[in-house]
């Protein structure tokens, strides 16, 4: 399996660590992993990086989740990179929205490793 | 006839706890890796040194605040992210995202309301000599589970 670059957006420290753990823990090897803890930030990042993969939380502040997806449609360093939510929001209407906007996968948070697996391998292209 | 509808919405809140108790259940388990054991409230209070808070508006407006001592919320931070957890600051993104987590889980098993009602980012208060206060004036749901021994209250502040 080739190595990735994953882009996890976050206000929390700590949940990004969770989320790069669970990647390993779902067998996906990291190349590297680029970490922001909010929408904007996370924009910057995909100028300066090339990414395999975005996980990204909804509710942040200066730009919450959603408004990433949305924005990062619209950007050529964005184009084809599978962005799967992980939020705490689990209502139907945001899981549409966010599919709407362009997310390939929604996790509700809390999550287990399998979970994870199960959701990212599909849009990485692998069979779990 | 008329219908008091503050009854029906206070009874159907009062049957909350146990939604709130398992979504605090399902958290510790699936992302802290450990079970934790609902306690009588009365003889388990925590010292409370770290309060996490997240608010909730919309279709329900209040407020879940989860609150331990310093040594627990460390103790929670290092199950969730090894060893490597060793600063204050760690422990109150950890508890703060737990507090996020319980909110999330609970507004999630809620049928209807909870579909109507946002988070805001949490909040994490720490240090000795604080009080806290609601303004929410409605129903508040208390409990306190037990994690490695050490008392964790998780409350949900309601507005009337």
């Amino acid at each position: 399996m080739d190595k990735i670059t994953a882009l996890i957006v976050d206000d929390s420290s700590v949940m990004r660590k969770i989320v790069e753990r669970s990647l390993r823990q779902a067998g996906i090897e990291l190349e590297k992993v680029v970490e922001a803890s909010n929408g904007a930030e996370a924009l910057v990042a995909l100028q300066s990086n090339k990414v395999d993969l975005i996980l990204c939380d909804i509710n942040m502040p200066v730009m919450d989740g959603l408004e990433f997806v949305r924005q990062a449609a619209t950007m050529e360093s964005a184009k084809g990179i599978p962005i799967v939510m992980i939020t705490t929001e689990g209502s139907e209407a945001h899981v549409v929205q966010a599919l709407t906007a362009g997310a390939r996968g929604y996790i509700r948070k809390p999550f287990t490793p399998d979970q994870v697996k199960e959701h990212v391998l599909p849009v990485l292209g692998k069979k779990q | 006839m008329t219908t008091d509808t503050s009854l029906v919405t206070r009874s159907r809140e009062e049957n909350w706890l146990p939604i709130i108790e398992l979504a605090v259940e399902e958290v510790f388990e699936m992302m802290v890796g450990c079970r934790v054991k609902v306690a009588a409230p009365s003889e388990n209070k925590p010292n409370e040194e770290f309060t996490a808070m997240v608010g909730l508006a919309g279709a329900l407006c209040g407020i879940l605040t989860v609150c331990c001592d310093a040594k627990t919320a460390g103790e929670i931070a290092k199950r969730m992210l090894g060893d490597t957890a060793d600063s204050q600051e760690q422990a109150a993104d950890a508890l703060g995202e737990i507090c996020n987590m319980i909110a999330g889980n609970f507004k999630n098993k809620l049928s209807g309301s909870g579909d109507r009602c946002m988070l805001s980012v949490p909040t994490v208060i720490s240090g000795g000599e604080y009080t806290f206060h609601s303004l929410a004036d409605g129903t508040c749901l208390e409990t306190v589970l037990l994690f490695e021994g050490a008392p964790i209250a998780v409350r949900l502040q309601l507005e009337s």
